[in-house]
């Protein structure tokens, strides 16, 4: 895939304003983004539901403007919003979309059956899709776009709103089709599911890459996550730094004391480092009250690769709700 | 911005392959066919104003307006008067639901799926209206069934009945197009269901459906000789009775079927395309 210099206004508003991007076949990148930053805009341009107003993209060797009736034969789209027939069942939406690329009714039977069954919605085939909780809906509509076996598959904020159970299997799903093959355009608000999914990152704002790398290096600039903790005896905060000071982990930036809240922060980059504190600690005859990570927040991740805040629309208050929901699972 | 795009990525060769052949573009609008279906099964009650809708006008009408028109106990001259009309109505009633159905589609993810399926984008309307005219001729059958329970009489034979079946069903696939486009154009599916009404109502009572135009004031006669509804009704009228002119006022009816299908039918498959 390869987008070069892509705009997309809406009247005076850029949504999208002179993007380029890079994925290597069978790998995922991720596209980093606060609300209004451009993400969704730019996942309908290359998915040809937009004309971009300026720039060009091939996806899967298709100009996306010039070949769009060739380009929607190889590639899957699921978007925020579950893109199925409500009212229809699972078993008959799959069936519908095997009919529709133009399988025959066997063909579009079992396969309708085969991925029912991947995605473990066999025993709910039978019911509408309206009655099919959150995350049984987005693992319908993932299931839909795999229908055809697309080669290229678009991932439009796949797990923003759902609760983290259901958010990791939507996550063993997205890996299973890469493994599969599958290149991946994800979008997310989420530094954490960067890091979970995407081989490379690119963060935009405004429209705008703002920065784009391997995730592992971007995560290094970002600083990865921190560690607090939070010692039994609030004055041994000095004595926790020092000890972990002593013991030149490779890769740590320093134990900061924080006597405001009694902790420690300590940034981290592997879970082997976590390991290694929490041994070390133990080795020290340390007692503590508590230990906790938190990983950098979209602002921090902003704040870090750009010196600058991000320029967060004033979101619906849906998308508010759902981010509140996911902070609190993430901290 | 960037003008000057920097290196054109290569692309395979051929304008745009993939362009939809008849039978499969048929076989998509089947398969459509089937949901639209399928969703009515799912939701029985959406089908209240293609079985209810005729029974309870028809009722109202001949016998709350039957005497006054037609003088008191000659209800039944007023059934052969007014069920050929109701058909012409039928159509327009049930076109109403086209519009908000199409608004309520696109306010869900699902035609985002269709529009990046390598199908051709109107089969998604056409298989609409496939739908809409099948509970269109459900609407128009318990019509039928009511008045002959009222004392219909079949007195053209049974081709020219048919014909006036077959007039009605054409002109209000046609006039689909019109709601398919309100639908396309407006926010939500109250709004369809509003506009359309400021547009039914007029359009319905300032015809020959009800009542014989020829008690109207010179403004309204002459609004009545061009509306289309009045000319359906009365071409029916003539098909059922054995008399009265057909050839006029079916030409007519015809000519706006095909006046409003050339002009709304591509508009609206164009806005189907680029709406975002």
């Amino acid at each position: 895939m390869e987008v070069r210099g892509l705009v997309k206004h809406f009247g005076d508003v850029k949504a999208v304003d002179g993007v380029d991007l890079d994925v290597r076949e069978g790998t995922v990148l991720g596209v980093l983004g606060p609300n209004g930053a451009g993400k969704t805009t730019l996942v309908r341009c290359l998915s040809t539901l937009l004309v971009p107003d300026a720039g060009s993209a091939v996806v899967a060797g298709y100009d996306v403007v010039r070949q769009p009736r060739a380009l929607r034969r190889t590639i899957g789209l699921t978007g925020q919003y579950a893109s199925v027939d409500e009212k229809l069942s699972g078993y008959e939406n799959l069936y519908m979309i095997g009919r529709l690329l133009d399988l025959s009714r066997t063909d579009a039977r079992r396969r309708a059956d085969e991925v029912l069954e991947r995605f473990s919605l066999t025993d709910a085939a039978k019911r509408p899709a309206a009655k099919y909780s959150g995350g049984m809906r987005r693992r319908l509509d993932l299931a839909a776009s795999m229908i055809g076996r697309p080669t290229v598959l678009y991932l439009d904020e796949p797990t923003t709103g759902l609760d983290p159970r259901t958010r990791n299997e939507v996550w063993d799903e997205v890996r299973r089709m890469v493994r599969e093959g599958a290149t991946v355009l994800l979008t997310t608000q989420y530094m954490e599911e960067a890091e979970q999914l995407a081989n490379e990152l690119t963060v935009i704002d405004r429209g705008r890459v703002i920065a784009e790398g391997l995730v592992d290096e971007l995560k290094a600039k970002v600083g990865g996550r921190t560690l607090q903790i939070r010692p039994a005896d609030p004055t041994a905060l000095h004595a926790v730094a020092a000890a972990l000071a002593g013991a030149g982990l490779d890769g740590i930036g320093g134990a900061t004391p924080d006597p405001a809240e009694c902790v420690v922060n300590v940034p981290i980059i592997s879970d082997e480092q976590l390991t290694a504190v929490i041994g070390l600690l133990g080795s020290h005859d340390i007692a503590l009250a508590g230990i906790s990570t938190h990983l950098p927040s979209l602002d921090e991740v902003f704040l870090a690769l750009t010196g600058q805040k991000s320029s967060e629309a004033p979101a619906d208050d849906d998308a508010r709700e759902n981010d509140q929901q996911y902070a609190e699972v993430s901290a | 911005m960037s003008a000057a795009t920097p290196t054109a990525p290569a692309t395979k060769p051929g304008a745009d392959e993939g362009r939809i052949g008849l039978r499969a573009n048929l076989r998509h609008i089947g398969a459509l066919v089937r949901r639209n279906a399928l969703q009515i099964k799912q939701d029985p009650e959406s089908m209240f104003d293609a079985l209810l809708m005729p029974v309870i006008f028809i009722l109202l009408f001949v016998y709350v307006f039957g005497g006054a028109i037609a003088g008191k106990g000659q209800q039944q001259e007023y059934v052969q008067y007014l069920v050929p009309g109701m058909m012409a109505m039928m159509g327009m009633n049930i076109a109403m639901a086209v519009g908000s159905g199409v608004n309520e589609d696109f306010r869900k993810g699902v035609m985002d799926r269709f529009r990046t399926m390598p199908i051709a984008r109107s089969s998604v309307l056409i298989a609409k209206i496939v739908v809409e005219v099948g509970r269109m001729l459900i609407a128009t059958t318990i019509l039928l069934v009511m008045g002959f329970l009222l004392g219909l009489e079949i007195k053209g034979g049974i081709l020219p009945f048919l014909g006036s079946v077959a007039l009605s069903t054409v002109f209000g696939a046609a006039l689909m197009w019109i709601f398919i486009l309100l639908g396309l154009s407006v926010k939500t599916p109250q709004a369809v269901q509003g506009l359309a009404m400021l547009v039914l109502m007029p359009l319905q009572f300032g015809s020959s459906i009800f009542a014989p135009t020829a008690s109207m004031p010179g403004w309204l006669e002459g609004f009545t000789k061009v509306n289309p509804l009045s000319n359906l009704a009365d071409a029916a009228r003539a098909l059922i009775n054995g008399h009265g002119a057909v050839a006029h006022p079916a030409l007519i009816t015809l000519g706006w079927a095909a006046v409003i299908t050339a002009v709304t039918m591509p508009l609206a498959v164009k806005k189907f395309r680029t709406k975002t």
